[in-house]
């Protein structure tokens, strides 16, 4: 199941040409970019792990697209993300936010149901994934603690 | 090329014919360094050579971008460049023009100059240097990285030194990001024969080796006479003629530092400029002499005194 999380997720992947223009709007608007990655897929799963600091003092995209090669490389069947943070008054957020990165495999989601007291249904969803400890998540078998 | 040529080279075909034409002018009018090297022209003083050099670099760019034009080849020439020269002459003036001509040339994407020296580059324990180096390339990119005293980078005397681990990250991003990033290194002539000398690969990657020659006194007047007009002062004549006197004078001198010279005793002529209308201060002043620097101002000054 194919992961659907940020912009351009219904859209196919971006390619390195895109996503330097992407990068290169938010460098434009003056936004701080970031790039994160993980292996737990969960939609609510906020926390990332940052790869290095938020790029605040770049001008060209070129310095950001070295930082996401380099993530690629050394995370190749993990998510990763790209995030623009925007530091201007009133806003202090996140202003984008998309996927770059993804397993070969994404085995999706499974719905569990638990039944509380009155026959209420509890649901939740849990990443097929994350039945295996972290870093072998994705066939990364001999990649522990990456 | 003859037609047993032709046929042998599979690239032959492909290749658009030999007689379109390309208004070389018109991409001269249109890249705006028209006005750039007049401006060049107009506010740098003397340094012919280096004037020369910025010309040459600027055909190339204009013929390789024509030849892009109409679908020839064009590898991106290697603009890496040395600037070399003592302190004054204007090596860091330059590389800040160097940034907008190569912009509207088209050969960087960005018009910005980063402008770093050894602290920036080199850390200060085990698996500092390689971060921090590459901080300022990913900051420098899509433009110019400038590095004043570059020579500094290398230090022979300490074996340990983490410079060599920065120059190697250096060498290594100037070979693969040639169209990302322009690196101009700076320094005084001699230490960075020594520079080169002791670090070949550096010498080899850098193509283009421009020598900022010292100014001659005439020169030096002129760049007062620009500097002055700069601040919105005026040099009467006498001082004009004090201030030639002041420079030769001073370019005997040692620790003479060329245009920086210049500036430093400007900015004493108008300090005792300023004292001198503030002593008199009884008398209304006009306009005219707040402007005005007189003869006094520049010849109250120590180098004429010694």
């Amino acid at each position: 199941m194919r992961l659907t999380q940020g912009q351009f997720s219904f859209l196919p992947d971006l390619t390195d040409g895109e996503i330097t223009r992407q990068v290169q709007y938010a460098l434009d608007q003056g936004w701080a970019v970031a790039v994160e990655f993980t292996d737990d897929p969960h939609p609510r799963n906020s926390y990332w792990t940052m790869w290095g600091n938020p790029m605040f003092d770049l001008r060209d995209a070129k310095g950001v697209m070295m930082e996401i090669d380099a993530c690629r490389a050394a995370h190749p069947d993990q998510y990763v993300k790209v995030l623009a943070f925007d530091s201007s008054h009133g806003f202090e957020t996140v202003r984008m936010s998309y996927l770059i990165n993804r397993p070969a495999e994404e085995p999706g989601f499974e719905l569990l149901r638990s039944e509380g007291p009155g026959r209420r249904i509890g649901y939740t969803v849990r990443s097929y994934a994350t039945g295996r400890p972290s870093g072998e998540r994705y066939g990364g078998e001999t990649r522990h603690g990456t | 090329m003859s037609e047993a040529a032709d046929l042998l080279d599979p690239e032959a075909r492909d290749r658009p014919p030999d007689n379109q034409l390309i208004d070389l002018d018109a991409l001269y009018r249109e890249s705006g360094i028209c006005g750039m090297l007049a401006g060049m022209d107009r506010e740098l003083v003397g340094l012919t050579p280096v004037k020369t050099r910025i010309r040459e670099i600027a055909a190339l760019l204009l013929v390789e971008r024509a030849r892009r034009s109409i679908g020839f080849k064009a590898e991106p020439p290697s603009l890496h460049m040395c600037f070399t020269g003592n302190p004054g002459t204007g090596k860091t003036s330059v590389a800040r023009r160097m940034a907008g001509l190569l912009h509207g040339l088209g050969y960087i994407r960005r018009d910005h100059v980063v402008g770093v020296t050894r602290d920036d580059l080199v850390g200060q324990y085990i698996g500092h240097t390689a971060p921090k180096t590459k901080e300022v390339l990913k900051r420098a990119m899509g433009g110019v990285l400038f590095i004043d005293e570059a020579y500094y980078l290398y230090r022979p005397e300490n074996e340990r030194d983490y410079g060599q681990e920065a120059i190697e990250i250096l060498l290594q991003v100037m070979e693969d990001n040639r169209d990302d990033l322009v690196v101009i290194l700076a320094g005084y002539r001699d230490r960075m024969e020594v520079f080169f000398r002791s670090n070949p690969g550096m010498a080899s990657r850098i193509a283009h080796h421009v020598d900022f020659p010292d100014y001659e006194a005439d020169e030096l007047l002129e760049i007062a006479r620009l500097m002055t007009a700069d601040m919105q002062y005026r040099l009467e004549p006498e001082a004009e003629r004090a201030m030639a006197d002041y420079i030769l004078r001073r370019m005997a001198q040692p620790r003479f530092a060329n245009a920086r010279s210049i500036r430093n005793a400007l900015d004493r002529a108008r300090l005792r400029q300023a004292n001198r209308l503030f002593e008199a201060r009884g008398s209304a002043i006009g306009a005219t002499d707040l402007l005005t620097i007189a003869e006094e101002d520049i010849r109250r000054s120590r180098v004429f005194t010694q």
